[in-house]
């Protein structure tokens, strides 16, 4: 049913619809709406049967989802940013014992210095933890991806992150077509578990496994995320059959077909960047887009294959390695390294540092003429950085630079962007 | 695509009004995207709120920096925020205030600007009058409506009626309706003046 809807609330009816058995989570911005909603549905009766728990903390939130799906229930959770980060010990053993968790990352950076806005930071942190991790460009496809979701996750046996932009898309009120319970049921089989905690048939999950075993349980984890890069296409072919419209797979390309630039990206940006590439194609420009939506895991041969006949790629990314650059650039040039494809990254949007159209076409256009550096941040002040610098290499005592900063470019609240 | 940009007080409804408005676009079946600025929203604290509306799907996700219409829920911010950053001078400004653009010193500023696209309108003293309580945000988007044809005051009405039902809606939807009426007869006086 079409709706103008948040996204938070998209997410939480649609999660609703998957007939999660138990959710538990802690409030952290920006998902809270998502969890509050799916309470108050618990709290009505709108959703049942389902628990709906509280705790004291991220970590028992990833915790009791962990013992939620061990003993047989389809498990559910959202978090972002610190809260990630607290529960970091139980998302590795929730991947690490196979346990089908669906959770929603509503991504949001990482402090110090504390910030609540959006960008990728928090799930680049658990990037290597084993679960799935999808990234949704629009609520519409948010809201989707999480049926698919807990289909994927469910009959791989691994958990599975959905990664939405938070407040971009979290608190975006958009028009979204919500799936019907009818169509949700008919893609959605019941939770049929691979492993459980049963009194009559008892078995011990999590054991210790020493070096005789350690390694091939991991190359376990990696075929069967492998295995993912199979299901994911097919889970969206089967998907679009049953609701009516395509949304999910591995990757979602954009005027690639002639393009000689291809720009990469995760989640909400593309939209903004589709509108930069369309005014540099009128301006001449042969630029096209690839969405990554399967980030792990990481869909090489589909990027190398919509890479094959461009020149030159430029990977915009809302995080990045410090001392080092890009994160999703380094996947993307193992992917395309025989290629002779050309590799930029622009990293942009931290923090919540809005990323305009005209900034990403001026990059565009300067990577048409080779003229984009290897790695740019986009509309970094330099002055700033560099007055910092200076105070450092002149003051022994300059005092903390987050602070230092704001004093120089003067009232926060007074600044519209 | 036409941008709006909403600046208020943390508690004047700055969030629900831009959410209200593209509810409404959606009622007209157009593509609508609402939006706020995503800050630590506290109660009086300055908040930023953006709506857009086209009739073709809304892919950006940027913030809302030229605005094709500005509306101020608070008066008191004039002084404090950026409030006029981005404005074209073809733009429509509406102000909660009782007191005209002169009298705010805003005259000069706005010299460039389409006189018949630039209104102040008493959305508090009308939101006392129907609701009991000083919430601006509802009465101004009937002004809206009325300033910039962008919507229809039935419209804002289904999406007021759908954000609040019962009571609460109904009281809303008369004060955004007297709002309307008011701009409007602002408007038909400003033709007048300019054709006497």
């Amino acid at each position: 049913m079409l709706r103008q809807i948040e996204g938070s609330r998209a997410v939480a009816e649609t999660v609703a619809l998957c007939r999660p058995e138990v959710v538990c989570a802690y409030p952290i911005s920006p998902q809270t709406h998502i969890i509050e909603a799916i309470g108050a549905m618990v709290a009505s009766g709108a959703l049942a049967p389902c628990e709906f728990i509280n705790v004291e903390s991220e970590f028992a939130a990833m915790s009791v989802s962990i013992g939620a799906s061990a003993a047989g229930a389809r498990a559910y959770t959202a978090t972002a940013s610190q809260g990630l980060l607290f529960m970091i010990e139980a998302v590795y053993n929730a991947a690490g014992l196979g346990l089908p968790i669906v959770m929603t990352l509503a991504n949001r950076a990482i402090g110090a210095p504390i910030n609540i806005w959006n960008d990728h930071s928090d799930a680049m942190a658990v990037r290597d933890s084993g679960w799935i991790q999808l990234f949704a460009e629009t609520n519409q496809e948010a809201a989707d991806l999480h049926v698919q979701a807990f289909r994927l996750a469910e009959e791989l046996s691994l958990p599975v992150m959905v990664c939405m932009d938070g407040f971009i898309l979290t608190h975006a009120v958009e028009r979204v077509d919500l799936p019907e319970q009818p169509q949700v049921d008919a893609y959605l089989p019941p939770y049929e578990p691979r492993q459980v905690l049963e009194p009559d048939d008892p078995v011990s999950i999590g054991a210790m496994v020493g070096p005789e075993a350690f390694e091939e349980v991991r190359y376990l984890a990696h075929l069967r995320q492998l295995d993912a890069l199979e299901r994911i296409p097919a889970m969206a072919t089967e998907f679009e059959e049953v609701f009516g419209r395509p949304s999910g797979a591995l990757v979602s390309p954009y005027r690639t077909e002639d393009a000689e630039i291809v720009v990469i990206a995760l989640g909400s940006v593309l939209g903004t960047i589709k509108d930069a590439v369309d005014a540099r194609r009128e301006a001449g420009d042969r630029v096209g887009v690839l969405g990554i939506t399967a980030f792990r895991p990481f869909p090489s041969d589909a990027v190398r294959e919509a890479l094959s006949r461009a020149r030159s790629v430029v990977v915009v990314e809302k995080a990045f390695s410090i001392g080092f650059g890009g994160v999703l650039s380094t996947d993307v040039a193992m992917a395309t390294h025989d290629t002779g494809c050309t590799l930029r990254t622009i990293v942009c949007g931290l923090g919540g540092r809005p990323i305009t159209r005209r900034s990403l076409e001026e990059a565009f256009a300067a990577a048409a003429q080779d003229e984009l550096d290897s790695l740019t941040f986009l509309d970094l002040d330099h002055e700033i950085v560099e007055r910092e610098r200076t105070r450092m290499t002149t003051t022994r005592r300059s005092g903390p630079s987050a602070e230092n900063i704001l004093r120089d470019i003067g009232t926060v609240a007074s600044r519209m962007d | 695509m036409f941008q709006v940009r909403i600046h208020g007080r943390g508690g004047q409804g700055v969030v629900a009004a831009a959410e209200i408005l593209s509810m409404a676009a959606f009622a007209e079946g157009r593509h609508a995207q609402a939006f706020p600025s995503f800050g630590s929203e506290r109660m009086g604290a300055p908040v930023v709120s953006f709506c857009r509306i086209d009739d073709r799907p809304i892919r950006t996700h940027e913030p809302v920096m030229e605005p094709d219409a500005l509306v101020v829920q608070d008066v008191t911010l004039i002084h404090q925020v950026e409030l006029f950053a981005g404005l074209s001078t073809d733009a429509y400004v509406l102000v909660n205030t009782s007191r005209s653009f002169d009298e705010l010193g805003l005259g000069e500023f706005f010299g460039g600007f389409h006189p018949d696209r630039l209104l102040t309108c008493p959305a508090t003293e009308l939101a006392l009058e129907y609701l009991g309580r000083p919430l601006p945000n509802a009465v101004l988007l009937g002004g809206f409506a009325a300033l910039t044809g962008q919507i229809t005051l039935d419209a804002i009405g289904t999406a007021v009626r759908e954000r609040f039902p019962g009571a609460v809606g109904d009281r809303n939807m008369a004060a955004a309706a007297a709002a309307f009426r008011f701009v409007t007869l602002e408007e038909e006086e400003m033709v007048h003046a300019s054709t006497d």
